[in-house]
């Protein structure tokens, strides 16, 4: 079974590669790139299976035991969040095939883009299955080199304005994430993560805390939390919308997978979750004052999604299992409704011409479907029962309740107070775009919205209520996921069967 | 903090600190090209800095030194994975510093432009005009019912 882990990060560079070759044959290249996302989902799937019956999947690359060796692991977190975003970039790259169908000009994917996209599947994909501190820093790499690509696309002037800071700021975390590597290793002599658990716990607590703050910064910067997210608003709008709804779904979330697994595994307890919990309460509000203020729909759903980061670090801080398991739950459920919002505001760019909420109007009128694929995601993020985005508000704002205290309390309330704002925020562009007197922003005919993008962005929105459906046997995997890691021992004991060397 | 006693030597210490230092200052400058310098010599600050870590000795290759006496080579392989990775993403800045050039004649990181506007509109203390709606019913056409057609008394009925 274990030969099947390296498959979703082997495929798509595989694809990617053979994409850049038959760049001359659009039809050939979009074949391969679908066939090896779905090749990567199927594999996710087992893999998935396979780690909630017999515990971690592991595989020593190369065939060199681990602590030499390079180890990719797949615990019941790495594969989870291995579905939900092989799932969500395989809809995601069929929107961006309607779109490549339906226009050509200045939003019209290149050749480039295939290949890109599926090096940036790899890189995601090879970050949730690293076992190795390095090969984590390898992964994000990978992938922010892809999304450098795709966030420039064309090279426009806004977009090589907005690229810029993306690109320095991304940078800049990646030293400080190389910096924290090279420290660790240093400290400790190796960068195995089931060694290091161990390695770690021996350390005097200065140098542990030291560690754990510059990985905590690094990371913090690639999932956006408060302090460190200015520079996510201001980047992903200008982007073509399927490359910000992927990165949106995704980047923040391997930042935020990247704590989670520091947190739990290498450094669990300890002084930081107090300051996680005020960053996550200050990152809910901060962020969904933002998105109040925006006049523009993809500006503001970024600003939400920095709100949302909160919720997850929030769980996160709490450590407790339910709050561990609420946080899981919530970064699947924002993957895909996150993703879902920005693919609609794409729909809505191509049916109206903008995003811009001033001179938008009446969109429920004029295309009642792309106002139901609107709001069945907006009040799912906001969190209106019974949809999943309640589920997993509910899950963390008990978790916070029993975890007792002052900061705890604080955070439910700032937690209620940003749900409450989301309903506001998602009712007011509910109201502006697709409820007053029609106004659309181009003047053209009715275009009709391609099938694919449409069918792309139905199949999200169903997979945002199949999460609502499914959230039962959801919180199972993901409570017995955070049981895990709170646990240490399956990880550890999965990566070295014989004990730790 | 090597096994064998030796420490990592000042110089090198002090080099890390001057690269890094130099490096954060001129990530602070506004135009691309000193940002881009910037990253170099930041990049190379922390390749450096791995080196550190790992022990000081001679080649590590079998047969060439006992063992105990060979350097480490983890660091040395990280610091070859990173220096082609910065060597990369220098690259594709050094292209975006050009197009930005190309494009606009400068190189200078601006302000985001909605991020302007709001600044704006909040120095004049005002609301976005979408969230004041615009228009009631009455704006919209077909929310508003037509006005029923003015009944014309005719001569012949009514109050004769």
């Amino acid at each position: 079974m274990n030969r099947l882990l390296p498959l979703p990060v082997v495929v798509p560079l595989l694809g990617a590669a053979l994409t850049l070759v038959l760049g001359r044959w659009p039809r050939l290249q979009r074949a391969i790139s679908v066939g090896g996302l779905a090749t990567t989902l199927a594999v996710a799937a087992v893999l998935l299976v396979q780690a909630y019956r017999h515990g971690p999947v592991v595989l020593a690359i190369g065939g060199w035991p681990p602590p030499v060796g390079i180890v990719l692991v797949a615990d019941q977190l790495a594969a989870l969040m291995l579905v939900v975003s092989a799932a969500v970039t395989l809809c995601v790259l069929l929107y961006s095939i309607g779109q490549g169908q339906a226009d050509i000009g200045e939003n019209a994917p290149i050749t480039i883009y295939h290949p890109t996209y599926l090096v940036l599947t790899a890189g995601v994909t090879n970050a949730f299955l690293a076992g190795d501190l390095f090969n984590l820093f390898v992964g994000f790499e990978i992938l922010l080199a892809a999304s450098f690509v795709l966030i420039t696309l064309g090279g426009t002037e806004t977009r090589i304005r907005t690229g810029s800071t993306y690109v320095v700021v991304s940078i800049l975390s990646s030293m400080v994430f190389l910096a924290s590597v090279g420290l660790v290793y240093a400290a400790t002599g190796t960068l195995n993560m089931a060694q290091l658990a161990e390695r770690l716990d021996a350390l005097p607590g200065g140098v542990r805390l030291a560690l754990q703050l510059m990985l905590l910064l690094a990371f913090g910067v690639k999932a956006a939390v408060f302090p460190l997210s200015a520079w996510l608003p201001d980047s992903y709008p200008t982007a073509p919308a399927p490359v910000t709804a992927v990165f949106a779904g995704l980047l923040t979330k391997v930042g935020v997978y990247a704590i989670i697994r520091t947190e739990t595994l290498l450094f669990p307890g300890g002084q930081v979750g107090t300051l996680l919990l005020v960053v996550a309460g200050l990152t809910m509000l901060i962020g969904i004052l933002g998105a109040v203020a925006q006049s523009d729909m993809k500006r503001l759903f970024s600003f939400t999604l920095v709100s949302h980061i909160g919720y997850m670090i929030f769980g996160v801080g709490l450590s407790t299992l339910a709050g561990l398991s609420g946080a899981i739950f919530y970064v699947v459920h924002h993957i895909t409704i996150q993703t879902t919002l920005f693919l609609v505001a794409g729909l809505v760019e191509v049916r109206a011409g903008s995003t811009d909420l001033r001179r938008l109007g009446g969109l429920a009128r004029v295309a009642p479907l792309l106002g139901v694929l609107f709001f069945v995601p907006a009040m799912n993020l906001a969190g209106v029962p019974p949809l999943s985005g309640f589920l997993g508000k509910l899950g963390l704002l008990q978790a916070g309740v029993a975890a007792g205290g002052a900061l705890p309390a604080a955070l439910v309330a700032a937690g209620t107070a940003t749900s409450l704002l989301t309903l506001y925020v998602a009712s007011r562009v509910w109201n502006i775009a697709f409820w007053r007197a029609p106004r659309l922003a181009t003047a053209e005919p009715t275009v009709r919205l391609p099938t694919l993008m449409v069918g792309a962005t139905v199949a999200l929105v169903a997979l945002g209520l199949a999460l609502t459906v499914a959230a039962g046997p959801l919180f199972d995997v993901t409570a017995d996921a955070a049981a895990d890691l709170r646990d240490r021992t399956p990880y550890v004991r999965a990566v070295f069967p014989g004990g730790t060397p | 903090m090597s096994a064998n006693g030796t420490g990592p030597s000042l110089v090198l210490v002090l080099a890390v600190g001057v690269l890094v230092g130099c490096g954060v200052t001129l990530l602070l400058e506004r135009s691309l090209t000193r940002i881009l310098l910037g990253i170099i010599l930041l990049g190379n600050g922390v390749n450096l800095l791995i080196l550190l870590g790992g022990r000081p000795g001679a080649p590590p290759v079998v047969g060439l030194s006992p063992t105990d006496r060979m350097s480490d080579a983890v660091p040395q392989a990280m610091v070859l994975t990173s220096i082609v990775i910065t060597f990369g993403l220098t690259a594709f800045l050094l292209a975006v510093g050009y197009r930005s050039w190309y494009l606009t004649g400068d190189d200078e990181v601006p302000d985001d432009l909605e991020d302007r506007q709001i600044v704006r509109r909040a120095e004049r203390d005002e609301v976005a005009t979408s969230d004041r709606g615009g228009e009631g019913a009455n704006g919209d056409p077909e929310q508003v019912d037509p006005e029923p057609a003015r009944r014309r008394l005719r001569r012949g009925d009514g109050a004769g």
